[in-house]
């Protein structure tokens, strides 16, 4: 008989990936060049994001995070290259098995994009009635399990122009977590709140990970949440037009590969490092 | 496998038995379900409830929902909930859930129809109120533009000169021509049965100066124009752009409204006298076609008849109908509230109000006309 005590591991993905799990990365990128048509915005972007890891993806203001981002969750197409979801080339698949790695996937907007003319439970219901077979009661109730999770019991019938742009946020998180994903994306997730949101929110991504051993990519500026919350981090230099680091935010501090690295995480306007 | 729980007693100890794999693609058990057996069977008084985790394989927030269910059934019996042999995550997050008081608020009563009637039209006189307050705003503007003391900003002036002459003209001149051809119909129908086929000019002539062709140019520019001041003006709401204007000291009707209202102002009795033209071509060619009436006894007819009275008349409501479609697109625009939808519904608004007044303006008009014997 098992240990009582023993934690049980957490759900498997909904769609069954190939191979050993274990050993396939959660995100692989290889050879990533992105484009608005003929210009070219970054190329030569190679990395992989572990399972349960919290990975990074910074750099200054117009330097492609964002658009990093929109390749990952399939809202862009690469120029070149790859980008594997747990093995599966996610660009290349098929609506359905497009559709099935969506689902495995949470996004927390900049502006938490909540929609509009649907109260919080509405919009935090909406993938558990469009994706599972539960009935509307548990919808109601897993509903209520999210907003709480999230510091919002009790706003159920709110509508998002009722709240502050913090409790949006944190709204706009427990839709991103809804369907319980594997994987997280996170755009900018401290812009526009003041530092004492920013921190709970960034509580908010370090117990996601503690409970439920998510997967979390974060495009962000924002050091103190960078050194705070991630595992590894990922450099884009907007004048090199590529990544130009990668690894532990405090071993790139220690040690910048180049001076814009040591600019960027030193807060300072020029000098060598 | 399923996600099972079942309960027993044991020694006062109402245990719960997780099993399986929780999955929230899967109806959970529900935890009212799980103990009302073990506790009506046995009868015996519990005074803690446990948890058993050994049979429990991999879970997701059903679980979590579960064990909730459970919290609450032991705040509502006073009893003690042992969570200690639950994976180390969850207790974890059973607290992080309940880390923020639930938010109450208490329901206020719903109002009488009384209270209603009254706040119906409490809300109705707010909006007169604003509506006026508008209007007042945008006369005080275009005051302050003949005394030079506001600067009209040319460009978006210009912009919307030319969005409403070459830009409307095309659906000007299709609904003006249909309106003249179906006046013509109605009249060669009606007019032959008493052999008065010849009036029809008079019918068209009238009809068109003095309400059709400065009506259905009002009807067209304000789906066209007004929704687009409306649509134009809400989104600079939402961005805050008009937010910006007003913070730097700039009144955004002398900035935003004035060009606007003033540039649909100028082309709306321009674009009336067009119509009345086009409409009443139309109606010459279904009389040449089905009267076999000359273009020359047509126009004699017409003229015969018809003043320049009529004619300033269909123009004077062609400036009313631009002041009102102006007014009415730029107020909705700049009362549109935060959300997404709210655009939309300034534009339906917009539009809606514009043919409503329209249609009143016409109405008042055509009353005074007749007292004044126009």
């Amino acid at each position: 008989m098992s240990d009582p005590t023993t934690p049980a591991p957490r759900l498997e993905p909904r769609v069954p990936s190939r191979g050993n799990r274990d050993e396939v990365p959660a995100i692989e990128v290889r050879d990533l060049t992105m484009a608005y048509g003929d210009r070219v915005v970054m190329s030569d972007i190679s990395f992989t994001v572990g399972r349960g890891e919290i990975f990074v993806i910074m750099g200054g203001s117009g330097s492609g995070k964002s658009t990093v981002l929109k390749h990952l969750t399939g809202l862009r197409t690469p120029a070149t290259g790859t980008i594997l979801f747990e093995g599966q080339a996610f660009s290349a698949d098929d609506d359905d098995a497009r559709r099935a790695v969506l689902q495995r996937m949470g996004v927390l907007y900049q502006n938490g994009a909540l929609w509009s003319g649907l109260t919080l439970a509405e919009n935090v219901g909406l993938p558990l009635r469009e994706f599972t077979a539960l009935n509307a009661r548990d919808i109601a109730e897993i509903t209520t399990v999210k907003l709480a999770l999230v510091g919002l019991r009790g706003f159920e019938d709110y509508y998002p122009a009722a709240i502050s742009g913090g409790m949006r946020k944190r709204a706009a998180l427990a839709r991103a977590i809804a369907l319980d994903p594997d994987v997280l994306f996170f755009d900018e997730p401290s812009s526009g709140l003041d530092p004492v949101s920013a921190s709970r929110l960034d509580d908010l991504i370090l117990e996601i990970r503690a409970s439920f051993s998510t997967t979390i990519v974060v495009v962000t500026h924002d050091l103190d949440s960078i050194f705070r919350i991630a595992d590894r981090a990922l450099f884009l230099d907007i004048n090199e037009r590529t990544m130009t680091a990668l690894g532990p935010p405090s071993a790139l501090r220690d040690h910048p590969p180049s001076a814009e690295v040591h600019r960027f995480l030193t807060r300072s306007s020029g000098g060598a490092p | 496998m399923q996600a099972t729980a079942a309960a027993h007693t044991r020694e006062g100890t109402l245990i719960i038995a997780l099993g399986g794999d929780w999955s929230i693609d899967r109806a959970p058990p529900r935890f009212a379900h799980t103990v009302a057996k073990a506790v009506d069977s046995n009868g015996h008084a519990v005074q803690r409830v446990a948890f058993d985790a050994r049979t429990l394989g991999r879970w997701d927030t059903s679980l979590l929902l579960f064990l909730m269910q459970g919290q609450q059934f032991c705040e509502q019996h006073a009893l003690p909930c042992d969570t200690d042999a639950l994976p180390e995550q969850l207790p974890r997050l059973l607290a992080l859930a309940r880390a923020v008081p639930e938010r109450t608020q208490e329901a206020p009563p719903p109002p009488g129809v009384v209270t209603r009637v009254g706040l119906r039209a409490l809300r109705l006189l707010g909006d007169l109120r604003e509506a006026v307050t508008f209007l007042g705003q945008v006369a005080l503007s275009a005051a302050g533009l003949v005394v030079r003391r506001t600067r009209l900003p040319w460009r978006d002036f210009w912009v919307v000169v030319q969005s409403n002459s070459s830009g409307a003209l095309p659906i000007v001149t299709l609904i003006a021509l249909l309106v003249g051809v179906i006046m013509a119909f109605l009249g060669v129908v009606v007019l032959k049965r008493f052999g008065a086929g010849y009036y029809v000019s008079y019918l068209v002539g009238f009809g068109m100066l003095r309400e059709m062709g400065a009506l259905m140019t009002g009807i067209i520019m304000a789906g066209r124009t007004g929704a687009a001041f409306a649509a134009e003006l809400g989104s600079m709401k939402i961005t805050e752009e008009i937010d910006a204007f007003t913070t730097l000291g700039i009144a955004p009707v002398d900035y935003l409204v004035l060009p606007r209202v003033l540039g649909i102002f100028c082309m709306m009795p321009l674009l009336t006298v067009y119509a009345d033209f086009i409409g009443i071509a139309g109606g010459m060619l279904v009389s040449a076609t089905l009267l076999d009436l000359s273009f020359r006894q047509f126009f004699s007819g017409l003229l015969a008849a018809v003043t320049i009275s009529d004619a300033l008349l269909g123009v004077l409501k062609g400036v009313v109908y631009g002041a009102i479609i102006g007014v009415a697109g730029c107020m909705k625009g700049l009362q549109t509230g935060a959300d997404a939808g709210a655009v939309g519904r300034s534009t339906t608004s917009a539009v809606v109000l514009a043919i409503t007044l329209i249609i009143m303006a016409n109405a008042v008009i055509d009353w005074l006309a007749a007292l004044l014997d126009v």
